[in-house]
Parts: C-alpha cells; sequence; structure tokens
C-alpha cells in the first residue's frame, strides 16, 4: 500500500514498524506531527513532556529498560535537551534510541536558523538525514537497527521541507520487537567520572567501527551519471540537486553523515572531473571535506543563509536564471501574522503597551506577536522560558544602577510549564520585583493546540491531573497572585495598574481560552462561550477616531469615508473593540436597535 | 506525462487551501502520478500568506520549486496572486479568485488596498478571473470558495482521468458532500 504522507508522518509510521513501544517529545513547528501521529499506535507508549530534556531523560529511561524508545523536538529544543544527549553516547543504549531533530531553515516558524548536524559530533552521536518521506519511513527503521548493535543514541535530523512535504510512501507490517531484558549494570549506566573516563574510551572506539560501517551502509549510495560534474549532498538539498542536474551529474547521496563515509568520498572523488558539495545552511559536510585535502567547491557559491531551492542552485552553480513574470511591487502589501479575531492576548496586550516606563520582557508562543504592529508592547524575546529569566535580569540590573524601570514578564501557560517555572524561583529566591503574567489559554497554540499539564488532558486526550498554576506560584513563594479575565480590559489595567506598584515578585494569570481551542462543553460552559454575539459598529456613531484599528484585530478594518467596519464572519465577540471605543459606537449585533 | 506540472496555490491562513489541495492531490495519486506537496505551518498560518506546492509527474524529486516555474497559479484572494506571481512560467495559467482580505497594515489604515490588481494581472498572465466567493454563497456556503477554485484549476489543467466526485466523496464529511460537488462542478464551469 502507497500514501501520501509527510516526513513527520512517515517518521511516526516508521518507528512503529520498527517496534518501538515508547516515544516522549514537546511540541514545536516543524517537529509537531511526529508525535501527534505517534499517538495513533496504541503499541507505543507516547507523551507531550514539558519540555524536550524531559522528553529526551524519558526516552532514555525507556531504553535502558530495554524498550525502542524516541524522542522528537525542534531544532532549539535539542538546545534544551543536550544534557542528557552528551552523557548518554557515552553510556550507550539497550533498547534503540532515536533523538528526531527538525531544523527549520529559512525560519518558517523560528527565532534562529541553527544546523543541528553539528550536535553530531559534538556529542558523538551518529547522524542521519532523510531526503523524503519514503527515507523518512525506511531510515528510522534502521537509525534503531544501527542504535542497537553499535550500542549509541541516535541523531535523526529532518528539515521543515524535509518534515512538511509530502511524498508516497509504501506501507510494512510492524516488526515485533521483544524487549530487551534489562541488568543492572553500574559501570555502563551510572555516569560518574571514573565509569566516564571508561565510557569516552569505549565510545571512541565505536565510532570507529561506524565509520567502517557508513563506507557500507545502506544509506549512503553513489548514483553514477555523467562524471563531468560530481556533486556530493544530504537531505533535502539532494532533491534539489537532482531536480537541477539531472542525470547530467553524479551524486555521492550520504544519508548516513556522522562518521562521513570516508572511503566512498575519496572514491567519489577520484572518479568525478569538477566536485560540488551542495548541504542547505552550514558546511558541515563541506569542511570535513576539505579537512581530507579533497578540493571542492561549496559554500564559496551556496548560501549559508536560509533555505535552498533548485533555482538557488541552478544560478549558484550554472549561472541560470529563469525569465519570470514581473510583480509589481507597490501593489503588493505586506501580510504579517497577526493575532486572530478574538485571541485573548490581544487585549491584555492593548492595556499594557499604554503604560510608561516599563520593559517587556516576552517570550515564543503566538504572543511573541505582542511585538509587532500595531500592538508593539514586547521589548525582547529570546528562547523558551528567558521572559521570566531575562526579565528578571533587566530588573536587577535596572536597580542596582538606580534606574527606575519596572520590567513585566510575558509568558504562556505550555512555555510557563516548559522553563519559565524556573525563572520563576530565581526571582523568587533572589527577591526581584518583576510582574510575570502568564497568558493561560488553556492550550498550547502556536504549534496547533497541543494538550500540556495545564490543561486536564493527555497527548492521547485521557483526562489527567490538571496543575493548579495559582497553588504552583504560591508554593514557589510569590505572594502576590491575581486571576483575571483579559477581555475585560478595566480588570486587566486594574491588575497591571496594582502590580507594577509592587516591589515584590507577583504574578498575573490571565485566563482565557485560546479563541480557535476546540472547547470541551465544560469549557464552553465555564466561559459561556457559547451565547456571544458579534460586535457591529453603528457607522452614524463613529467619529473615525480610529482607537479600534489600533487593537490589530483582523476583523476590523478603517476607511476614511465609511469609517470602521467589523467584518461579520471574522468577528468571534470578544469585545474588545466595544470597550475601546470612546463614542460607543460598536455595540453587540443583539442590541443595534436599541 | 513525462514532465513534471507544477502547481502553486496561494492565499491566506484559514482558507481551506489545505482541503484543495489534498483533494487534489489524492486524485493525481489515483491516476498513478508520483507527487509532491509542500505546505507551510507555524506562525504563518495566523493569517499570513501561505501557500501549498503540489507537483506531479512521472518521477517528482523536489517538494518547491523555484520562481518562473509554476505551470499554473491559484490564488484564493488577488492581492496573493500579485505577491507570488514571479513564480508562473512565462506560459503559465493563472486563475484568480475576485476576492479581496486587507492584511493589518491596510486594516489600520498605514496602507490602501492595491486598485485594480486584477486588470494588472490579466495584463501579465493569462489569467482567468472567477468570483468564488459569490458562487459559494449562492450554493449556500460560503466556505466551499475553496473547492470552486479547485474545480477551475481541475478544468485548466484538463486533469480527466480522474473521478473527481469519487475524489471528494471520499474526503470531505458526509454532509458536506453534495454541496463540496457542486462547488466543484461550478468552478470546473468557470473556465472555458
Amino acid at each position: 500500500m502507497k500514501k501520501l504522507l509527510t516526513g513527520n508522518e512517515a517518521v511516526a509510521r516508521g518507528a512503529y514498524e520498527a517496534g518501538i513501544t515508547l516515544a516522549a517529545a514537546y511540541p514545536g513547528t516543524p517537529s509537531t506531527e511526529i508525535l501527534e501521529n505517534m499517538a495513533q499506535y496504541k503499541e507505543i507508549y507516547s507523551e507531550w513532556s514539558p519540555n524536550e530534556k524531559v522528553a529526551v531523560e524519558v526516552a532514555i529511561g525507556g531504553s535502558i529498560a530495554g524498550a525502542r524508545s524516541l524522542a522528537a523536538m525542534k531544532h532549539v529544543g535539542v538546545n534544551v535537551a543536550a544534557d542528557p544527549m552528551f552523557t548518554f553516547a557515552y553510556t550507550g543504549v539497550n533498547g534503540g534510541f532515536v533523538l528526531v531533530s527538525a531544523d527549520d531553515p529559512g525560519m518558517h516558524s523560528s527565532q534562529n536558523e541553527q544546523d543541528n548536524r553539528y550536535y553530531a559530533r559534538h556529542a558523538k552521536m551518529p547522524l542521519i538525514e532523510p531526503s523524503d518521506s519514503q527515507e523518512c519511513k525506511d531510515f528510522i527503521k534502521e537509525a534503531f537497527d544501527i542504535s542497537e548493535k553499535f550500542d549509541v543514541p541516535i541523531l535523526f535530523r529532518m528539515t521543515t521541507r524535509v518534515c512538511h512535504s509530502k511524498g508516497l510512501v509504501t506501507f510494512d507490517e510492524r516488526q515485533n520487537v521483544e524487549m530487551k531484558p534489562y541488568h543492572k549494570d553500574i559501570p555502563k549506566y551510572v555516569a560518574n567520572p571514573a565509569n566516564g573516563r571508561v565510557l569516552h574510551t569505549k565510545l571512541e572506539q565505536k565510532l570507529i567501527e561506524l565509520e567502517k560501517y557508513s563506507n557500507h551502509s545502506p544509506l549512503n549510495r553513489y548514483e553514477w551519471h555523467d562524471k563531468k560534474i560530481g556533486i556530493i549532498t544530504s537531505g533535502v538539498a539532494y532533491q534539489y540537486a537532482r531536480e537541477v542536474f539531472g542525470e547530467k551529474a553524479s551524486y555521492l547521496k550520504l544519508g548516513f553523515t556522522f562518521p562521513l563515509p570516508k572511503e566512498m568520498i575519496k572514491t567519489f572523488a577520484d572518479e568525478v572531473d569538477k566536485l560540488y558539495v551542495i548541504e542547505e545552511l552550514e558546511p558541515y559536510l563541506e569542511t570535513q571535506i576539505k579537512a581530507m585535502g579533497i578540493e571542492v567547491i561549496g559554500k564559496e557559491v551556496i548560501p549559508v543563509c536560509g533555505e535552498l531551492n533548485p533555482d538557488i542552485i541552478a544560478e549558484a552553480i550554472l549561472g541560470q536564471k529563469r525569465e519570470t513574470v514581473e510583480k509589481i511591487e507597490e501593489k503588493v502589501v505586506g501580510r504579517p501574522p497577526t493575532m486572530c479575531a478574538g485571541c485573548p492576548h490581544r487585549g491584555f496586550f492593548y492595556e499594557l503597551s499604554k503604560k510608561k516606563n516599563v520593559v517587556v520582557s516576552g517570550d515564543i508562543g503566538c504572543y511573541t506577536l505582542g511585538a509587532a504592529a500595531p500592538l508593539l508592547t514586547t521589548d525582547t524575546v529570546i528562547c523558551m522560558g528567558a521572559s521570566v529569566s531575562a526579565g528578571h535580569g533587566f530588573s536587577k540590573a535596572f536597580q542596582k544602577n538606580d534606574i527606575d524601570t519596572k520590567v513585566v514578564s510575558v509568558i504562556g501557560d505550555s512555555t510557563f510549564f516548559h522553563s519559565g517555572i524556573t525563572g520563576l524561583l530565581d526571582v523568587v529566591y533572589n527577591q526581584g520585583n518583576t510582574t510575570v503574567v502568564i497568558l493561560d489559554n488553556r492550550i498550547t497554540g502556536m504549534t496547533g493546540h497541543q494538550e500540556n499539564p495545564g490543561t486536564g488532558y493527555t497527548l492521547g486526550g485521557e483526562p489527567t491531573t490538571q496543575v493548579d498554576l495559582v497553588k504552583l506560584c504560591e508554593g514557589i513563594g510569590v505572594k502576590h497572585i491575581d486571576v483575571i479575565n483579559p477581555l475585560d480590559l478595566k480588570q486587566t489595567n486594574d491588575a497591571i495598574e496594582k502590580h507594577l506598584g509592587l516591589n515584590e515578585p507577583s504574578v498575573i494569570i490571565t485566563k482565557w481560552p485560546c479563541v480557535l481551542k476546540k472547547s470541551k462543553q465544560d469549557e464552553i460552559a465555564e466561559y459561556d462561550l457559547a451565547n456571544r454575539q458579534k460586535s457591529i459598529v453603528i457607522s452614524d456613531a463613529c467619529k473615525k477616531c480610529k482607537m479600534c484599528v489600533k487593537i490589530g484585530c483582523p476583523a476590523i478594518s478603517y476607511d476614511q469615508q465609511k469609517g470602521a467596519t467589523i467584518e461579520s464572519s471574522m468577528c468571534t465577540g470578544c469585545e474588545v473593540c466595544l470597550q475601546v471605543c470612546p463614542f460607543d459606537a460598536i455595540k453587540k449585533a443583539g442590541e443595534q436597535h436599541v | 506525462m513525462s514532465k513534471t506540472t507544477n502547481i502553486l496555490l496561494v492565499g491566506v491562513g484559514g482558507q481551506g487551501t489545505i482541503l484543495a489541495s489534498k483533494i487534489l492531490s489524492t486524485g493525481l495519486i489515483n491516476a498513478g502520478y508520483d507527487v509532491k506537496m509542500s505546505e507551510v505551518h507555524g506562525m504563518a498560518q495566523r493569517g499570513g500568506s501561505v501557500t501549498t506546492q503540489v507537483r506531479y509527474g512521472e518521477k517528482v524529486y523536489s517538494p518547491i520549486i523555484g520562481k518562473g516555474q509554476a505551470n499554473i497559479i491559484v490564488a484564493f484572494e488577488k492581492m496573493e496572486a500579485m505577491r507570488w506571481i514571479d513564480y508562473l512560467n512565462l506560459n503559465g495559467k493563472l486563475v484568480v479568485n475576485d476576492y479581496q482580505i486587507p492584511s493589518v497594515p491596510i486594516l489600520t489604515g498605514e496602507a490602501q488596498y492595491p486598485e485594480e490588481i486584477i486588470n494588472d494581472l490579466q495584463e501579465k498572465a493569462a489569467t482567468t478571473v472567477i468570483n468564488a466567493g459569490q458562487i459559494a454563497a449562492k450554493i449556500g456556503n460560503p466556505k466551499t470558495q475553496n473547492v470552486v477554485m479547485l474545480g477551475a484549476l481541475i478544468q485548466s489543467l484538463q486533469i480527466d482521468e480522474v473521478d473527481w466526485e469519487a475524489v471528494i466523496r471520499d474526503t470531505v464529511k458526509p454532509r458536506f458532500i453534495d454541496i463540496n460537488i457542486e462547488a466543484f462542478n461550478k468552478g470546473k464551469e468557470m473556465v472555458e
């Protein structure tokens, strides 16, 4: 049977066929759908972990216990999970272990475009790079075999176009893989200094064996055609190169890229006249090949920044540029992403944006858009969790230098669980005075609605214990905590004013479900979501002051002649605009004749 | 067909390009083609400009295309047609929905929605203009605009070897089958 699958779906299918029984992840574009798809296989225990480090450690536990185990995350998630990885490479596995890293060249939905292939060399983990959906499925199965055969964890590196492109994939049956017996083995699994020294030496020996394997791996192959041009390539860059050169070049197509198959590379280099390395982002292959003394052209012509595509390669190497239909630039207005109509974050950011002498330390999620026009509220966004800890540092630096500026840290519910809690511990422990705002929209929003410890449900949809944010913050030692409805602007403003006046750690929790969330009956009842009425502008009353436009709602538009209008098909009845209008010109649709 | 055909669907997050491309790719697979499809997830979906690329032929390598390579662009929104028109092959076709969704700079009055964009598009490429919004409204469900556009696409490319109605029947929820088939056929009728 052949099916059209994304790379992410194919990885889940391949892991299933490889007989894994444990998988853990934290959602992050472009990796999220791997675990979402894994959850359909009842033979596998699948979980959303609170962060990537936890996910990797859960999978490490599964592996040492004897089960084939997988952890998946986006590229920056591997930074969070790096600590256990470096040491687990030393100890080795029991059941096969694969860490999937989904990199995001071009930063479609990320804060940087780091090339995680370097992690393989750095942590000394064998590296596998699939180039399409079929390879995702085939290679992940091979990855588990290699992991067990050589007693090493595997880094499986995908990129956005591999994760989210669909290709035809042939299905196989699930392998019946027995759980490996677990035996207590302190020298292997207790990474203290004495054991670590022995384990490091063993790992170096394994890497020598793995290089021999690499030269005969089915994941690395020659494709001999015209030998005037030779191309060494890996990942989706192979598909682009094939598209451009077809059979006018020969290829060394690498799927197993650490340790590199040096013998194969030498043979290939000897056979072809001119040698290119075509790879996305960093010169990972190129630098190593050049270190072998082989002459090759790579990043001199292929860009380091951004995503590749066939055209970039054709222009860089062949100087070909296709004639195109010319677009009229002035007839194209930008279309930046924006908070949805009815987003519960909007009212909060609107109120916060009006405060003077405040620095807003932001975080990763939909609310990163708090830095976008027209709100322009947020001052800094670095990484998951940094809002709280960087905000604390900001504030301490201000205090130490007698600067009277208040700091507000803004973080979503899932991101707070991910790595905001430790920051809040720091604020309390070291007697900071920042206000931490937890934007609790009852779901993990940006990545497409994944459950988290605050939602009361697991990845599989089973009801579970719901963390109590207020008690959690109280337990940490926060004395001032307010839970507010962010759609109520007066309540929101009052809470912000009160907390800005405090000189102690404080927490505001804005609690309202994401407007796109498919709420269950109890939530619909709790927030009275069923009876909301759309808002409309009474055109006679509109004084064209444009106040409603300043909240940046995509349902509200402004025209010199007509004034403001609300697109009824988009309005969700959040009533934030209604509270902003100084002339009472916006009403609930049901009250228009009043 | 030995050559690969490139289709680019463009629109605004939430316009239903994903369902249209799902029906499209399922039909192409049923017809025995190799198919690759690429779409954008994450932040861009929050009201941003979205694209789906579908490529089919005997053997497809790259999941994405570069500028000047699309055999056809189907634009669910007219300013998006202009944004992506440089991806169209010089001999390519453009099918555009005469429908506008203002972006934030336009909503806030910072910029104006470009005027006469349909005329500009018609001057630049072989363009079929469809008022999918009106058609969908007439059928009785504004959300079927995407399937109207799909019908126009299929007619433009003349992919006749597929039983498209059967594909729609297998893809959409039972209670939406009839209305989607109607939308699909209305879209087809709009193309000569």
